[in-house]
């Protein structure tokens, strides 16, 4: 059955966020032949329509308005572009953005949003959307009593599959009020390349004893190639003021998918695994042979941090 | 100020894996053997960021409520005895297995049965479904502004300074008042109560309201006012067994794993 569905798009420096582009290609999956259309708001929106692959219809407004998230004024152009492209389902990555709209959009439709999913399928003609819950030790598969299905989606839960931007741009109208108002903007993010980007991400927890031992941990990822490695943290680590927030990996930091995911003095509970599960493979160094990272790794070493990552640097160094 | 927790009673969320059990008949958690429903933790937070709201406002007044079974009084006790003033439990049978939707729209009318509410504290969200909607779904029943994720709550004279945590750092919010705040665990930890105060707290009445007090109708809450439907609960499938490296000294560990992964061709 043809199914028409709406990507609720975010642009980072003028261009569409991965989700974004990822979500429009699940959607061109999911639509059956279907419109599949995406809003995007802020500076260079229209212009970044063209790299949308997959999507039939951009809405868009270049309003700079719109560079500073607000969602009372992202609501009613998005609400907008509803109304126009009728959708059955819609999609909105599961971001800082996204978290707010998910909610506030369904209740303005009268329907209901999943949030944080992992995926979304069509059953006979009626979306289900999956989400993991209870940290990580369930999984949820929910069907929609409403129309439009709304989803909030997980970063990587689709494959980017390119292909032909929309052929017809509509216009949105510009910003209007917002009650809450953004007065400050603190950019604390680790230099260089993103955990979210990285091939390998190298994380420590509250085993490293320290924030000194962070120094270790980042000295792997160094010895990997800065290229290729980021640093991450569990939320312990997190809390204990090791580590910025913003590297944290799990439930409620960043999920990541590298190729390969060092959890380091890491216990593994399942509100850390929501973050990492999907990786390649999983190396763990924990000095407790019981850990629990040790039933979701594919290698382990068990022993003192401070002992084996040296000796994994030096091996590395070795070349 | 009047100001509102909201806090829900969970399944403790440091239940091991090993011992989280699903009925996959009913599709529901089954209590793990021994181990207490907890107050989930961000909710505990939420109350703090209030109770420090109050202190600042003399003559402010805590109100924290509950939508639960018998057994969620214990987690309105619990904010009780850090300093709340009054506790209420939305409680009936026809509330139980709801959506995000009822159960904000089920708060929100508690709240507006309480009339004279400056601000709605929140968790960023209930530590078992983690859905992160109840706090964004009752400022829309009410109409009124949300900012999400708290790290910091502080107050000008417009309303409420939050300091939030977004993808890349952290962004400051000022929002007006009525308004609806939901917490992050950056916040800091709650205030633990002393004994006095958690004997003080038992003591207290729990006012209890029903459908018909909050003016709802039966067909309008819980399950039957429901528009997600969960379908399927089940355990997500165990991982491979762990290999663990070989050898007498960390070198020969180190050795053998990364030989692993170069064979592997994922480093
Ligand atoms: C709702 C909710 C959301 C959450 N979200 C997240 C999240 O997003 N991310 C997250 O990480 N957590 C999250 N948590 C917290 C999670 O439950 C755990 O408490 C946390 O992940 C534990 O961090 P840790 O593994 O670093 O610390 P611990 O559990 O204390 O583990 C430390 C480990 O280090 C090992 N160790 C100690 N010393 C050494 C040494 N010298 N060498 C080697 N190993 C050593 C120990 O054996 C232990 O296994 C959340 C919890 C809740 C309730
Ligand atoms: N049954 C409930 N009773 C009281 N407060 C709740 C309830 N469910 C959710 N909340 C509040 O809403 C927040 C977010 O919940 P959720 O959207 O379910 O993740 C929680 O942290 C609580 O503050």
């Amino acid at each position: 059955m043809a199914r028409n569905i709406l990507v609720v798009g975010e642009l980072v420096g003028g261009q569409p966020t991965p989700t974004t582009l990822e979500l429009v290609s699940g959607a061109a999956g999911l639509a059956a032949g279907g419109n599949v259309s995406v809003t995007l708001l802020g500076t260079g929106a229209t212009a970044a329509a063209a790299a949308c692959g997959g999507a039939g219809t951009a809405y868009a407004s270049d309003d700079a308005g719109y560079d500073t998230f607000r969602a009372e004024q992202w609501l009613p152009a998005v609400e907008a572009a509803l109304d126009q492209a009728n959708p059955d389902l819609v999609l909105i990555s599961q971001s800082t953005p996204g978290r707010e709209l998910g909610p506030r959009l369904a209740h303005r439709r009268n329907t209901a949003v999943a949030m944080d999913c992992t995926s979304i399928v069509d059953e006979g003609g009626a979306f289900k959307a999956t989400r993991p819950a209870f940290g990580g030790n369930a999984v949820a598969t929910y069907g929609f009593a409403t129309t439009p299905a709304m989803a909030t989606v997980r970063a990587k839960s689709f494959e980017i599959a390119g292909g032909a931007g929309p052929s017809s741009t509509v216009a949105l109208p510009g910003a209007g009020e917002s009650r809450t108002n953004v007065t400050g903007h603190e950019q604390v993010v680790a230099e260089g390349l993103q955990i979210t980007d990285a091939s390998v991400v190298v994380s420590g927890g509250r085993g490293l004893g320290a924030a000194e031992g962070f120094e270790m941990v980042e000295a792997l990822a160094n010895a990997i190639g800065s290229d290729k490695a980021a640093v991450g943290a569990s939320r312990a680590a997190v809390d204990l003021g090791w580590y910025p927030p913003s590297q944290q990996v799990g439930l409620t930091g960043k999920v990541v998918t590298p190729n390969v995911y060092f959890a380091i003095a890491i216990s593994g509970a399942s509100q850390h695994l929501a973050g990492c599960s999907g990786s390649k493979v999983i190396v763990a160094v924990n000095r407790d042979a019981d850990a629990n990272i040790f039933n979701v790794a594919k290698y382990g070493i068990v022993g003192d941090y401070k002992t084996i990552v040296p000796a994994i640097i030096e091996e590395l160094k070795k070349g | 100020m009047h100001l509102v927790v909201c806090a829900k009673q969970i399944p403790d969320p440091e239940t091991p894996p090993s011992a989280f059990r699903i009925d996959s008949a009913t599709n529901k958690v089954v209590p793990a053997q021994g181990i207490a429903p907890v107050l989930s933790q961000f909710d505990g937070i939420a109350a703090e960021a209030a109770l420090r709201i109050k202190e600042a406002n003399a003559g402010s007044k805590v109100t924290v409520i509950s939508l639960g079974a018998d057994s969620a009084a214990a987690a309105i006790k619990q904010v009780l005895a850090m300093g709340a003033d009054e506790g209420v439990l939305l409680n009936d049978p026809a509330f139980e297995d709801g959506d995000s939707y009822t159960t904000a729209k089920t708060l929100a009318s508690a709240i507006k049965k309480l009339g004279d509410v400056d601000a709605v504290f929140c968790g960023r969200q209930a530590a078992d479904w983690d859905m992160g909607q109840v706090g964004l779904l009752i400022a829309e029943e009410l109409g009124w502004p949300v900012s999400i994720i708290a790290k910091s709550v502080g107050q000008d004279a417009s309303g409420l300074t939050i300091q939030r945590v977004v993808d890349d750092g952290f962004e400051n919010v000022a929002m007006p008042l009525p308004g609806v705040v939901t917490v992050s665990n950056e916040f800091g930890e709650p205030r633990y109560p002393k004994l006095p105060q958690i004997m003080a707290a038992a003591k207290k009445t729990v006012t209890q309201w029903k459908t018909d007090d909050l003016g709802l109708a039966a067909s309008e809450v819980g399950a039957a006012g429901s528009r997600l439907k969960l379908e399927k609960l089940s355990t997500p499938p165990r991982g491979v067994a762990v290999e663990i490296m070989p050898g007498d000294t960390p070198a020969e560990q180190a050795a053998a794993l990364v030989a692993k992964l170069r064979a592997d061709h994922v480093i």
